[in-house]
């Protein structure tokens, strides 16, 4: 990208950066789970998210290798609809969340992964999340959805499966980690230590055909 | 009138814009039917349980000479819907021809020897009689500023001023004629040597501070924001959360025509079920006649009716706004409504299907809505004058930040501003575009009042309507937060422990955009914009000020009487304002002060009223509102003052704006 300048390898470490979309049913804690994630951050009364938020937050993966995630946490109400292509256009990867207290915001989940499959980057990778499990722990006849059924359906459609906790923090570093480590690293550019919160992917389609590491610029 | 005829429906003087003297003033030299009459007014016991004490008991009434033309302006809100008795919008177009030249006059000094006199920066300053005629019997029962009467007109003609507002009159104790330097004749405060005992020692009561055992009014206003639970239909809550319900102080609803509830401030569906029924019933009864229903009284409870289109908003309150100020209110709802959907959008959904349930399209835009009613219950001097503050800067300093914003613009900008805890830094607009205040409210109040944009912690990127702009269709804004406590290099590292800053520390970049897809190239130009601030030291300017906070009354003029003043330059839209500290913090005292406030601000804009010095006593305060065609002031000090050290203190905070005003307005702003 032209924000960013020719980049000098650090010894053997490798940097990638990709672009992550949240999308699911309002209210199931996708800014919950990008909150805890980014902020380690937990809030029992928030807002319903305006638009969308967009945030970074880096990982290692190893001692070698670091990934940042430039993050679109969209809002999931209907009236957003059409703006969602802008945000999972050129993603990497996507976390499709549902709560795993209510029935209905699976079929929602479905739908998403479904509309991903068909109009998103060809080889985006997909997380479904099953979140709010804090709740079923405590009391088990919450539960709407058994983990086994989503699991399954997962599996068919080949996407990677956690149920999480954004309270509690349980599986929200694993989701992010197996992500990351499932995204095509080998293409990963080098670091760039000015790159910074400055690189930024654009949001306009790329050539068909690139992906990976964020169409950097080696 | 405007200098950007083609922005938008309304370029006229609600808009932030050069001071363009286009009307080429005739320089008010107005004597003429002027009166004034004063008298001693002891509060009478009834008054106690309203909330606007005593207000009046002195009046000075300035009427304008050619009555056709000249009424005070009217909050200048967009007019979209049908609001009968603003024909003209905004009033204040009307009056264009008569300000003086403002930006050939911006400092008409006034000296000392004017505080004398008390005349008003636009020349005039006119003889003032107290005509015989008027008796007290006449003025009886009309010193009811906050309508909390029944005012059969309202429904009738839909005039919302009080026509005989300009008509009060008190037992006249001052004969002959005289002029406003009688505001500053201590003696006609004749009180009896007890009184006097009593206020030379306490000399420096502060507004009401006195407690007052009788005045029951504001008691339960510290549990008004507290949520009402859902009903539990097994558990039988129902009575006790009624109770609940009817102890707030104010509600907002807001139904569809068809009777579908939409939005309810206070109290879950079930709650509010039966209401919404008797509220639509009402409401549609008089729609069918040719006479809509603009509002009634129950009790002490105003009840103000606001239709637009296919919507119903009904403001319930108790505390003693004018029926213009609520209606305000509710049309900023509305706003808020048609920021989230837009106008083609809302009149689509209901052509199509009358009995629309508008709550799924509203859907997470609740708490937008909530927080803006919460602003106005609590008491907002912006939304009370419908005008907005900046953070005071020096010329040269706001020249940099302005500058910078212009060097780093990007092509697909259309608005940019730096905003810090609701108040402005910085804009940069198109010379064709305006920005509107009404506009700026709702913005402002998603980033700082509402939680959602805030807590998401990290940059947004928001689809919003600007009605003002244009009803039609979206915008789209860029916004990211960096808080003044924070000396950190980037905004996305700053620590965001929710909550934990309050909204006055927070600093906001906004871009606004018609692109949708613009995202990355606003954000390269925030980060731009940023890292070119820190550099050129204006940063710390910005975090410096925001840190200062506003200054005290008393740091802007030292040993007044005078606790609080708000000014609205009319020119600029905007006010600065003085900080709410010491005499008015936390909740219950900032609601005093407003309720204060709400009083003179409509009487002063009653419609007929002609009302241009209000000077107010009662048992906690005594408070002075005056009104020019430059500006609107409101002043509120303790009550012992004397009427001399208020009109001096009003005197020298208005040279002080005259001094600072460039530094506290942001004159024009700066174009592309
Ligand atoms: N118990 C529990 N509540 C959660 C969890 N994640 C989110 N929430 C709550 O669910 C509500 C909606 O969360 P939010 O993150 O705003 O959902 P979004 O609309 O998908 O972004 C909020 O009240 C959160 O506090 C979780 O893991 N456990
Ligand atoms: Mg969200």
């Amino acid at each position: 990208m032209a924000a960013r300048g020719p980049g000098s390898r650090a010894g053997n470490s490798r940097f990638a950066q990709f672009k992550l979309v949240l999308l699911g049913e309002s209210a199931v804690g996708k800014s919950s789970l990008v909150l805890r994630f980014v902020k380690d951050q937990f809030d029992d009364y928030r807002e319903s998210t305006i638009g969308a938020a967009f945030l970074t937050q880096t990982i290692s993966l190893d001692d070698s290798t670091t990934v940042k995630f430039e993050i679109w946490d969209t809002a999931g109400q209907e009236r957003y609809k059409s703006l969602a292509p802008m945000y999972y256009r050129n993603a990497n990867c996507a976390v499709v969340v549902y709560d795993i207290t209510q029935a209905s915001s699976l079929d929602k989940a479905k739908a998403w992964v479904k509309e991903l499959q068909r109009q998103a980057n060809e080889n985006i990778i997909i997380a479904l999340a099953g979140n709010k499990l804090d709740l079923v722990t405590e009391q088990p006849d919450k539960r709407a959805i058994p983990a086994a059924d989503a699991e399954a359906y997962a599996r068919e459609a080949g996407l990677l499966f956690f149920e999480t906790s954004a309270k509690t923090s349980e599986n929200v570093k694993e989701l992010f980690t197996a992500i990351a480590k499932k995204l095509p690293l080998d293409q990963a550019g080098p670091r760039n230590p000015r790159s910074g919160p400055r690189a930024g992917v654009d949001l306009r389609p790329e050539a068909p055909g690139t992906q990976g590491a964020g169409a950097c610029s080696c | 009138m405007g200098s950007s005829p083609t922005a938008s429906r309304s370029s006229s003087n609600n808009c932030i814009r050069q001071p363009n003297a286009s009307g080429q003033a005739s320089q008010a030299d107005d004597h003429g039917n002027t009166t004034m009459t004063v008298g001693e007014d002891q509060m009478s016991a009834e008054e106690v349980e309203a909330p606007q004490e005593g207000m009046g008991a002195v009046k000075a009434t300035v009427e304008d000479r050619d009555d056709d033309g000249y009424r005070p302006p009217l909050p200048p809100r967009p007019n979209l819907s049908k609001t009968p008795e603003r024909p003209t919008t905004p009033g204040g177009l009307n009056t264009s021809h008569r300000r003086p030249s403002l930006l050939s006059k911006p400092t008409t000094a006034v000296s000392s020897i004017d505080i004398q006199t008390l005349s008003f920066p636009d020349g005039s300053r006119g003889t003032f009689s107290t005509p015989a005629s008027r008796s007290v019997s006449e003025s009886a029962a009309l010193d009811t500023p906050g309508s909390m009467t029944p005012k059969g007109k309202h429904s009738q003609n839909g005039s919302e001023g009080d026509d005989t507002t300009s008509l009060m009159s008190y037992a006249p104790t001052m004969k002959g004629t005289g002029d406003l330097a009688s505001l500053l004749n201590d003696d006609i405060n004749a009180q009896s040597p007890a009184w006097r005992l009593l206020s030379s020692k306490a000399d420096t009561v502060n507004p009401f501070e006195a407690i007052d055992y009788e005045n029951t009014s504001l008691l339960n206003f510290e549990n008004e924001f507290n949520e009402i639970a859902p009903v539990d239909s097994k558990g039988g809550n129902e009575e006790e959360l009624l109770t609940q319900f009817k102890a707030k102080y104010k509600h907002y609803l807001c139904l569809s025509s068809a009777g579908k509830p939409i939005y309810s401030r206070h109290g879950d569906q079930n709650l509010i079920n039966g209401y919404i029924g008797i509220i639509q019933t009402l409401i549609s009864f008089y729609e069918g006649s040719k006479d809509p229903l603009h509002g009634f009284t129950a009790g002490g409870t105003r009840f103000v009716i606001f239709i637009a289109g296919p919507l119903y908003f009904v403001a319930i309150s108790r505390l003693g706004e004018s029926d213009a100020q609520l209606r305000s209110q509710l049309e900023a709802l509305y706003m808020q409504i048609l920021s989230t959907l837009t106008l083609p959008t809302l009149t689509h959904l209901f052509s199509n299907r009358p009995n629309t349930d508008l709550r799924r399209p509203l859907e997470g835009t609740e708490t937008l809505l909530s927080s803006l009613a919460d602003t106005f219950t609590k008491g907002s001097p912006s939304a009370l004058l419908s005008a907005l503050e900046c953070l005071k800067l020096r010329k040269s300093q706001r020249y940099v930040i302005n500058n910078t914003l212009l060097k780093a613009r990007t092509e697909k900008l259309l608005y940019g501003l730096i905003v810090a805890g609701g108040r402005l830094v910085s804009v940069v607009r198109p010379k064709r575009h305006s920005l509107h205040p009404s506009d700026l409210q709702l913005i402002f109040n998603m980033l700082f009042e509402a939680g959602g944009v805030k807590a998401g912690g990290g940059e947004n990127w928001i689809p919003l309507c600007l009605p003002g702009f244009n009803n039609r269709g979206y915008l789209y804004m860029y916004v990211s937060f960096l808080s003044a406590y924070d000396d950190g290099q980037d905004g996305e590292e700053r620590p965001s422990t929710p909550g934990s800053s309050a909204r006055e520390d927070e600093i906001a970049v906004l871009l606004i955009s018609a692109e949708k897809e613009s995202f990355y190239e606003l954000k390269q130009m925030r980060d731009d914009v940023v890292s070119q601030l820190e550099k050129n030291g204006s940063m710390d300017i910005i975090k410096a000020a925001v840190r200062q906070g506003r200054p005290s009354t008393a740091d802007i003029v030292p040993g007044t009487q005078l606790r609080h003043f708000l000014y609205k330059s009319r020119a600029n839209v905007q006010y600065t304002m003085p900080s709410f500290n010491p005499y008015f913090n936390g909740l219950l005292p900032q609601r005093r002060l407003m309720n204060l406030y709400n009083n003179l601000h409509a009487q002063i804009h009653a419609k007929h009223s002609h009302l241009k010095v209000l000077h107010s006593v009662s048992r906690d305060s005594v408070s002075l509102a005056w009104s020019t065609p430059l500006f609107e002031f409101y002043c509120v000090a303790g009550p012992n003052a004397s009427r001399a050290s208020i009109a001096h203190g009003a005197n020298k905070v208005i040279q002080w704006v005259k001094r600072e005003e460039e530094r506290v307005f942001i004159i024009g702003g700066a174009v592309f």
